[in-house]
């Protein structure tokens, strides 16, 4: 392993530029003559929009325009898309209701964009936006996904008969029921997977400008993919054709999922900027990200869990209610089904699995992917269920994975997915002596002490990353395969620009996409540009979420370098005047076997451009290759993490005092910026467990939609992280890869609600265990026991 | 945030003058309040009296058995104040608890106990320890200083200029943080002071900050935390919302009361 190359704990290049505040974001973009819009937002859950009076707004100071959504309408742009059909278990497709980029005729959710005002300044275009007067008919609104499809709930759509999307299912019910009836245990529970809001750092924004003279369309949004942003802006809203429209992604201030999706936003700045041909601007303030982006999770499930005699699980049934909110995001059918359903064997050999999931349309913001996208959901659906199945048995919850672990592979699972390496039990162990887990009946009783309860939880997830084998999502009605594309240029003198269709948002790509090409060319991490985020830059790619940058576009690398590699043997071997064949590239030099000719990296590359008596038939002057990388399989990093929490029972108030995470991602680049991504994932699965709350009332209003009300992780609601590693390589990709930027966020709800149910002694308390939940649990456990006694 | 014309005082005079007679005017001392409910479009003076630059308001001086401290003095100086932190160690230490490090470095206390956030933790302080608001017209009791919710005994032209607080024997203040908003859910301050036994509740309340008087009489007959086990407040009158019912926070009035009295006891409170 060299000082800057795969393996190395390298800072991270970009960093500085993001810490002295010289970063770019979309907002910090302006072009000369830009306007501003505001987006007038219904504060009704569910109304209709009788009429619209723009006519005082229109005459305020500074206003461009004034556009409705009727008006907006007659533009016949397309609507806004969910690319993956799911089907019902009938065979007929998912109810997808259209989604205008500005609602025609009524309001659907609480921040429903109604009508838009451009002005030169955005104090103008807030104040003529007071002055529109929308007639709304407010209409009854359905929140609550358990009672959307039931009778007397409002239709919200007239596509979506009873509200509901679809009702899909996977895996055997025959064989699972038949499996139940054989079981000697059943462990049953039921729970709630809270909503979040997303809440990363930078808010949505967008910039459009339109150039009359080329007829061209360029959009500054702040995206995780702006080139599937331009495909689907461009082929299905149908706002100008691909060659005529840019989308650039610069600095994104993170995204965890929020930023794939296509939003009205900027598909409306997009539409402005031609029409009144001025630049135009949006940036979400936080309020207003509250209730338009895309938020996370929001399951109601029950869930049983069969045993044998013998503690070995023979079987699963999973039955869910998703709610996807308002609107179908693009790729919102996808996450509570196959990134949700697939992975409900965790890490278990479990023979028969039935599961199914209603999705739902309600009166609240959209749902969508939100770091971990469905896995998380799953993970706490098996990891609860075999906890509490442990303690119904009077089992160690440890001894009782261990024997249901997954212990041979390929493991082809009864959901569909083929977990193809791993080794469970290995991160287990590792977790248990890191954590001291025998030393917990100590730690316990010195809690007693104190007055305190103390808990612990186990969650041994499993995850599916790489998004996306297209053979493989293809079949299960995916509109794109998520391969994903690379392309090294070699400069003159040896340096090297890397275009990647990955997006970075935080996970540090600058640094370990050079890791990788520096150690391959022998050159220094420096030497090498990461480019990204520009689709007039670079070619066609998939974007960033899903754990997929370095199990997918790494691999893409390797292939642009293995391409660059073999013609660079070919022109060493004509400045060397050897055979191809004998051509070893090794720390940057070129040698023929067994001599001490050699040319050096920097030399071959200036040999390439000034092409000087080249071989102009075999070899063509330039050093520049593209490669496009299709996985085979996705990738199933997976692990374990303890977690120990100590209850005050006078307050409710949860701390977690200990945490232990050991995880198998494979191949790592870079350990620090791996532990990072633990770090930021386990933050936010904890924030999920205890703090997080997404309150509609029973109106649709958007209770909790401050940060006065919304609850954030912050670094003193957790403890320093233990974090370790095992690993088994991926075989599905060249360098082993299996990702990591969401184990943190599928493992830590469920291993920290693992540990407050042990440490309270019942399995009835749902997430967020918010200190007024667990002291209300606390008084009915003593009230049921004073009953009792 | 609307148009508004900005006024920037030059001396408690100046401040008074504009007051008296612009129109729809608003003082501005550290802002952590009302600039960002007038960005939220929730506030929108006509116009604004900004008392950065007014001199003499920012002192904190001992004398006899009371520290006074001036309106401007920012939370950071009272909780880094070794004048406050000898005389008054709760009262330091309360200072510290206030939102975070940019607030507490622009926020005053002043503009806090004018505002009379009903989750603020000032408002609980003033009327365990007894503190007398000083403006620029009068001197009022804490007693009848506070009013309600953001409500308060003082006039539309009336600014608070320094307020004083007798040094009590011991006190302790125990703050219960919402965890979002990381205002008090329930702050209990306790004051022991030579006459009386003061026990002041903020956030809980659904009109603001509040005495206790049974567990005044039960600490009176023995200060510690023991004289108030198996004691509780009604949960009537008591806040509900998202974050805790009323039940919650009337129990959370008993716990917090027991920290503070032993926070009280403790030489040094913790930081």
């Amino acid at each position: 392993m060299s000082a800057t190359g795969i393996g190395a704990a390298v800072r991270r290049k970009e960093d500085l530029r993001f810490i002295t505040g010289k970063g770019q974001y979309t907002d910090d973009v302006s072009r000369p003559g830009q306007a501003h819009i505001y987006f007038v937002r219904s504060p009704h859950a569910h109304a209709r929009i009788k009429r619209i009076d723009t006519k005082t707004a229109a005459g305020m100071p500074g206003v461009v325009g004034i556009v409705t959504g009727a008006e907006f309408a007659e533009s016949k742009l397309g609507n806004l898309i969910c690319g993956w059909t799911v089907l019902s278990k009938d065979g007929s497709p998912m109810k997808m209701a259209p989604h205008p980029a500005l609602a025609v005729g009524k309001a659907c959710h609480v921040g429903d964009p109604v009508a838009v005002v451009v002005a030169d300044t955005l104090a103008q275009a807030k104040d003529a936006a007071e002055k529109i007067n929308v007639d709304y008919e407010i209409l009854p609104a359905v929140v609550d996904p358990t009672k959307a499809a039931g009778k007397g709930a409002p239709l919200i759509h007239d596509a979506a008969p009873n509200n509901t999307i679809y009702n899909w299912h996977i895996g055997d019910h025959d064989a699972t029921a038949a499996a139940f009836r054989g079981a000697k245990h059943v462990t049953k529970l039921e729970f709630v997977n809270n909503r979040l809001v997303p809440n990363a750092m930078e808010p949505r924004a967008a910039l459009a400008e339109y150039d009359a003279g080329t007829q061209h369309l360029t959009l500054w949004n702040a995206t995780q993919n702006p080139h599937v942003a331009r495909l689907v802006i461009s082929a299905f809203v149908g706002i100008a054709p691909e060659n005529k429209l840019r989308v650039i992604a610069p600095d994104v201030g993170g995204g965890f999922g929020s930023k794939i999706f296509i939003y009205p936003e900027e598909v409306v700045c997009l539409w402005a900027a031609r029409q009144f041909n001025r630049p135009v601007k949006w940036t979400a303030e936080r309020s207003e990200s509250f209730i338009s982006d895309a938020h996370g999770r929001d399951h109601v499930t029950t869930a049983e869990l069969a045993l044998d005699a013998d503690h070995k699980i023979t079987g699963l049934k999973v039955k869910t209610v998703a709610n996807l909110g308002a609107y179908m995001s693009t790729f919102s059918s996808a996450v509570p089904t196959f990134l949700y359903a697939t992975l409900l064997s965790g890490q278990y050999a479990i023979p028969h699995i039935y599961a199914e999931v209603d999705a739902v349309y309600t009166n609240t913001v959209p749902v969508d992917a939100y770091r971990g996208a469905g896995r998380p959901e799953a993970t706490f659906v098996v990891e609860r269920l075999v906890e509490a199945a442990a303690r119904e048995l009077d089992l160690d919850p440890a001894d009782l994975r261990k024997k249901n672990f997954v212990k041979t592979f390929p493991y082809q699972t009864a959901v569909a997915s083929l977990y193809d390496a791993g080794d469970y039990n290995a991160s287990l162990q590792k977790a248990l002596q890191i954590h001291d887990y025998k030393g917990f009946g100590k730690r316990k009783r010195e809690s007693e002490k104190n007055g305190k309860i103390r808990g612990i939880g186990f969650a041994t997830y499993i995850e599916a990353c790489g998004v996306a084998p297209s053979s493989l999502v293809g079949q299960l009605g995916a509109g794109v395969g998520l391969w994903e594309s690379a392309e090294v240029r070699v400069n003159p003198t040896g340096s090297v620009e890397l275009l990647t269709g990955c997006h970075a948002h935080g996970q540090g790509h600058e640094t370990t996409f050079a890791q990788l090409v520096a150690e391959r060319l022998g050159i220094g991490i420096d030497q090498v540009n990461v480019v990204h985020g520009d689709t007039d830059k670079v070619q066609f790619g998939m974007g960033t979420y899903g754990s997929r940058s370095g199990a997918v576009g790494m691999s893409a690398i390797v292939k642009a370098l293995d391409k660059v590699e073999a013609k660079a043997k070919k022109i060493a071997a004509h400045l060397l005047e050897a055979a191809e064949g004998d051509i070893v590239f090794k720390d940057g030099k070129f040698t023929v076997a067994g001599t001490d000719r050699s040319v050096a990296w920097g030399e071959l590359a200036l040999a390439a451009y000034v092409a000087h008596k080249f071989p102009t038939g075999e070899i063509e002057p330039g050093l520049k290759e593209t490669a496009f990388y299709d996985p085979t399989n996705f990738t199933f990093p997976a692990g374990c993490h303890i977690c120990e929490v100590e209850i005050d029972p006078e307050t409710g108030v949860t701390s977690v005092v200990g945490w232990t995470a050991v995880d198998d991602f494979g191949t790592v680049i870079n350990p620090m910026i791996v532990e990072g991504q633990v770090h930021g994932g386990v933050a936010q699965g904890v924030g999920q467990a205890l703090l997080e709350h997404t309150v509609y009332n029973d109106s649709g209003q958007l209770v909790s939609g401050s940060y006065m009300d919304y609850a954030m992780p912050r670094a003193d609601n957790l403890p320093s992280l233990k974090v370790d590693m095992t690993v088994t390589k991926c075989p599905s990709n060249p360098l082993g890869i299996k990702g990591c930027g969401e184990a943190g966020a599928i493992a830590a709800p469920a291993a920290v609600m693992n540990a407050i149910t042990n440490a309270l002694g019942t399995e009835k308390i749902d997430m967020p265990a918010t200190p007024a939940a667990v002291w209300s649990t606390i008084q009915q456990l003593n009230k049921t026991r004073l009953a009792a006694e | 945030m609307y148009a508004f014309t900005y006024h920037r005082a030059t001396g408690l005079r100046h401040a008074a003058n504009l007051l008296e007679k612009l129109e729809d005017p608003k003082i501005l001392a550290g802002g952590q309040t009302l600039l960002p409910t007038m960005k939220q479009r929730l506030a929108s003076p006509t116009n604004l009296i900004d008392l950065d630059k007014v001199e003499g308001m920012s002192e904190i001086t001992a004398a006899g058995r009371s520290v006074t401290i001036g309106a401007l003095t920012r939370h950071n100086d009272v909780h880094k104040s070794p004048i406050v932190q000898q005389a008054i160690p709760a009262l330091a230490y309360l200072a510290g608890l206030i939102g975070d490090p940019a607030v507490r470095h622009r926020g005053t206390i002043g503009g806090s106990v004018a505002n009379n956030d009903p989750n603020a933790d000032y408002p609980a302080a003033c009327l365990a320890l007894g503190a007398t608001i000083v403006t620029n017209k009068r001197k009022i009791a804490a007693d009848e200083f506070f009013k309600g919710l953001f409500e308060t005994a003082l006039e539309p032209n009336e600014i608070i200029t320094k307020i004083t607080f007798p040094v009590p024997k011991k006190a302790g203040y125990y703050k219960f943080r919402n965890q979002a908003s990381r205002f008090a859910l329930v702050g209990v301050f306790v004051a022991k002071r030579p006459s009386e036994i003061r026990v002041a509740v903020t956030g809980a309340g659904s009109s603001g900050v509040f005495r206790v008087p049974s567990f005044e009489e039960a600490l009176k007959k023995r200060f510690s935390p023991k004289s108030l086990e198996g004691l509780t407040i009604p949960a009537d009158g008591m806040a509900s919302d998202i974050h805790g019912s009323a039940e919650y926070r009337a129990h959370l009035v008993n716990v917090c009361a027991r920290r503070a009295v032993a926070a009280a006891d403790e030489k040094t409170p913790a930081e």
